[in-house]
């Protein structure tokens, strides 16, 4: 972030000398009571689920510690290891599809040749205030065998019906749920970023030649970057805790979708139908230490290439 | 993101933008059909499912069934759906409507309130160890809400807060990211002048925290405020772990444990739950949806703002 955030920082419109702050005994007063509440409501749980994670339940002899060995049991569980590599699957595949869509919308908003621009920027950022519950329920009957009406129209055309919820098409279900409720969001992102490109920029580009398409690869893509790092850090955080879709779809095919489809989906059954807490903390602690590392990690790789 | 402060000061970007988006440039007379064309195929596409609910709402099992999916049938009953689904349960979703507005304004007010406090405090004021505690915070924005949840039931478990409205409020009121923006947009908004100014009048802090800086925040608090009020609006996962009391879901718990019933009553034409769950998932999205028309130009700014200072 630090790269990215002093690259902006030459182009900012107001680079005014820092303000002059006050030391006084006011300030902790004003952020006591965030802090407070972060560490009961942040930092607590997460300490409470890492000392839990090094305890066990047995029949006999009631709560054990055991030191590392949830953690050991986690590293080697096939189940978490399937969710963990299913959920990075879904995000190797669905997130770049997606950040493709919302640049190619973003662009084309941007480039004032459409016609009805702000009505379609509108109606695609629109699913974003949907409920996710809502969205994969919507989603759900659509891709349905019974009443939806891509099943309908095949039936009525002679033609196969799709099998959305089948097994081979799951995953792919999924990751149109997903890129229908988030392509929007993130085009406003990367829409609000380039409209705060200085105009002389492109006047330059014009005196120069330049056309639409050499525009959009020498000037916007790179006073992109920013914001589609800030994109992509949401999609990896939000890939990897994907638990509404499918523990909704579960339900409606649940031969496909099991309890442990994906690590969240999994986390959440051992603790509330496994009755496993301990084993639970421990399945979570490193789920959210997974997405740290990813995040860091994608971090890390942009920060280097931006330095070559 | 973790090792130091934003350095950047832009303009106050989550400011009242002009309402109506003007080009900086000059306007391009020419507009190309094919794109406009293929943009509008994609909002298609974006648009379909809400159309489908919307003509879904309107019929009964059997129409659901039998007649086209995305037209409407022979005798629509949008009115009759509306009433079934408020009167299904005794009425229990409009428990499950007011809940979700409870939980959701209640955390969205609290959370940008305590961001906005925090935020001004680490713009306007130097006091020992400031930057320690920034950054702790800051480095949280990466740990997503749903690896947290699970923690956080198993901790309000044992202080009793498990279903309570509390166990939805409470994790909603501390809004790492909200801090950040709040305190970069603090740094331009409140000028340093105006609260020496104020300070040599002899007013508080306090009084100068209500009565100046929360004034010149305001678009900025509202920024946090819409986007929690969505956050919180949309929650699954962790109303479904803290609640078990049908009467203080919201409502995606509660339209999820209808559609549950709808699939477990066979699915088939039989089943009445299927035009609840169906309307009632219309009227759920009908207020967010006007709040972010109406509210345009803050969620828009206020992404611009994450989007350029990250």
């Amino acid at each position: 972030m630090t790269a990215t955030t002093a690259a902006y920082a030459g182009k900012s419109r107001r680079g005014g000398p820092a303000p002059r702050r006050r030391s006084g005994s006011a300030g902790p007063l004003f952020v006591a009571p965030f802090l407070i509440l972060f560490l009961l409501l942040f930092l607590a749980p997460l300490g409470y689920a890492a000392y839990l994670s090094l305890f066990q339940q047995r029949l006999v002899g009631g709560t054990v510690f055991v030191g590392l060995d949830n953690y050991v049991t986690a590293l080697g569980d096939p189940q978490l290891l399937h969710g963990v590599g299913r959920v990075a699957l879904f995000f190797l595949i669905q997130v770049p599809l997606m950040l493709l869509l919302a640049l190619l919308f973003a662009l084309a908003l941007d480039s004032g040749l459409l016609r009805l621009a702000r009505v379609i920027r509108l109606g695609i950022f629109v699913p974003y205030a949907v409920p996710g519950v809502v969205a994969t329920l919507m989603w759900g009957y659509l891709y349905g065998p019974d009443f939806g009406p891509f099943a309908q129209l095949s039936r009525d055309l002679d033609l196969p019906v799709p099998h959305f919820l089948s097994e081979s098409w799951m995953l792919g279900s999924l990751a149109n749920i997903v890129t229908w409720e988030f392509a929007g969001y993130n085009m406003i992102i990367l829409y609000a970023a380039l409209r705060t490109i200085p105009h002389e920029l492109y006047e330059a580009a014009a005196v120069d030649g330049a056309g639409a398409w050499r525009v959009a690869w020498s000037i916007k893509l790179p006073a992109l970057r920013p914001a589609l790092l800030l994109t992509l850090l949401f999609s990896v955080i939000g890939s990897f805790q994907l638990f509404n879709e499918p523990s909704l779809l579960m339900k409606i095919a649940p031969d496909v979708i099991s309890s442990s489809y994906t690590a969240n989906l999994y986390a959440y059954s051992l603790a509330f139908t496994g009755n496993q807490l301990n084993y639970a903390a421990t399945v979570s602690f490193l789920l959210g230490l997974v997405i740290v590392i990813a995040s860091y990690a994608v971090l890390l790789t942009a920060n280097r290439r931006r330095e070559k | 993101m973790t090792t130091t402060m934003p350095k950047a000061r832009t303009a106050p970007a989550a400011g009242p933008a002009p309402t109506a988006p003007k080009r900086r440039r000059p306007a391009s007379p020419r507009r190309s059909t094919p794109l406009t064309i293929a943009m509008l195929a994609a909002l298609a596409y974006f648009l379909l499912p809400l159309f489908w609910l919307l003509v879904a709402s309107t019929k009964n099992t059997q129409d659901l069934f039998n007649s086209f999916g995305l037209w409407f049938s022979h005798a629509p009953q949008l009115l009759a759906n509306i009433r079934a689904t408020f009167t299904q349960d005794d009425g229990v979703f409009v428990h499950w409507l007011l809940n979700t507005a409870a939980y959701a304004v209640v955390s969205a007010l609290g959370a940008a309130l305590l961001a906005a406090a925090a935020g001004y405090g680490f713009a306007k004021f130097r006091f020992r160890g400031d930057r320690a505690a920034f950054n702790l915070v800051l480095g949280a924005i990466m740990v997503p809400a749903t690896a947290l949840a699970i923690p956080t039931y198993l901790l309000f478990a044992q202080v009793g807060l498990v279903n309570t409205p509390w166990a939805i409020i409470l994790p909603s009121l501390v809004n790492p990211f909200g801090l950040y923006l709040m305190r970069v947009y603090a740094a331009d908004a409140v000028p340093d002048s105006l609260l020496e100014a104020a300070r040599i009048d002899g007013a508080g802090e306090a009084r100068i925290f209500f009565r100046i800086a929360l004034r010149l925040l305001a678009p900025g608090l509202v920024t946090v405020l819409l986007f929690t009020l969505v956050a919180t609006w949309n929650n699954y996962f962790l109303p479904l772990i803290m609640l078990n009391d049908p009467n203080l879901y919201p409502i995606t718990v509660g339209l999820s444990s209808w559609a549950a019933q709808a699939q477990n009553g066979g699915g088939g034409a039989s089943s009445d739950m299927l035009p609840l769950v169906v309307t009632g998932s219309l009227i759920s999205i009908v207020p967010l949806v006007i709040a972010f028309l109406m509210l345009q130009r803050y969620w828009q700014s206020g992404l611009a703002a994450g989007g350029v200072k990250q």
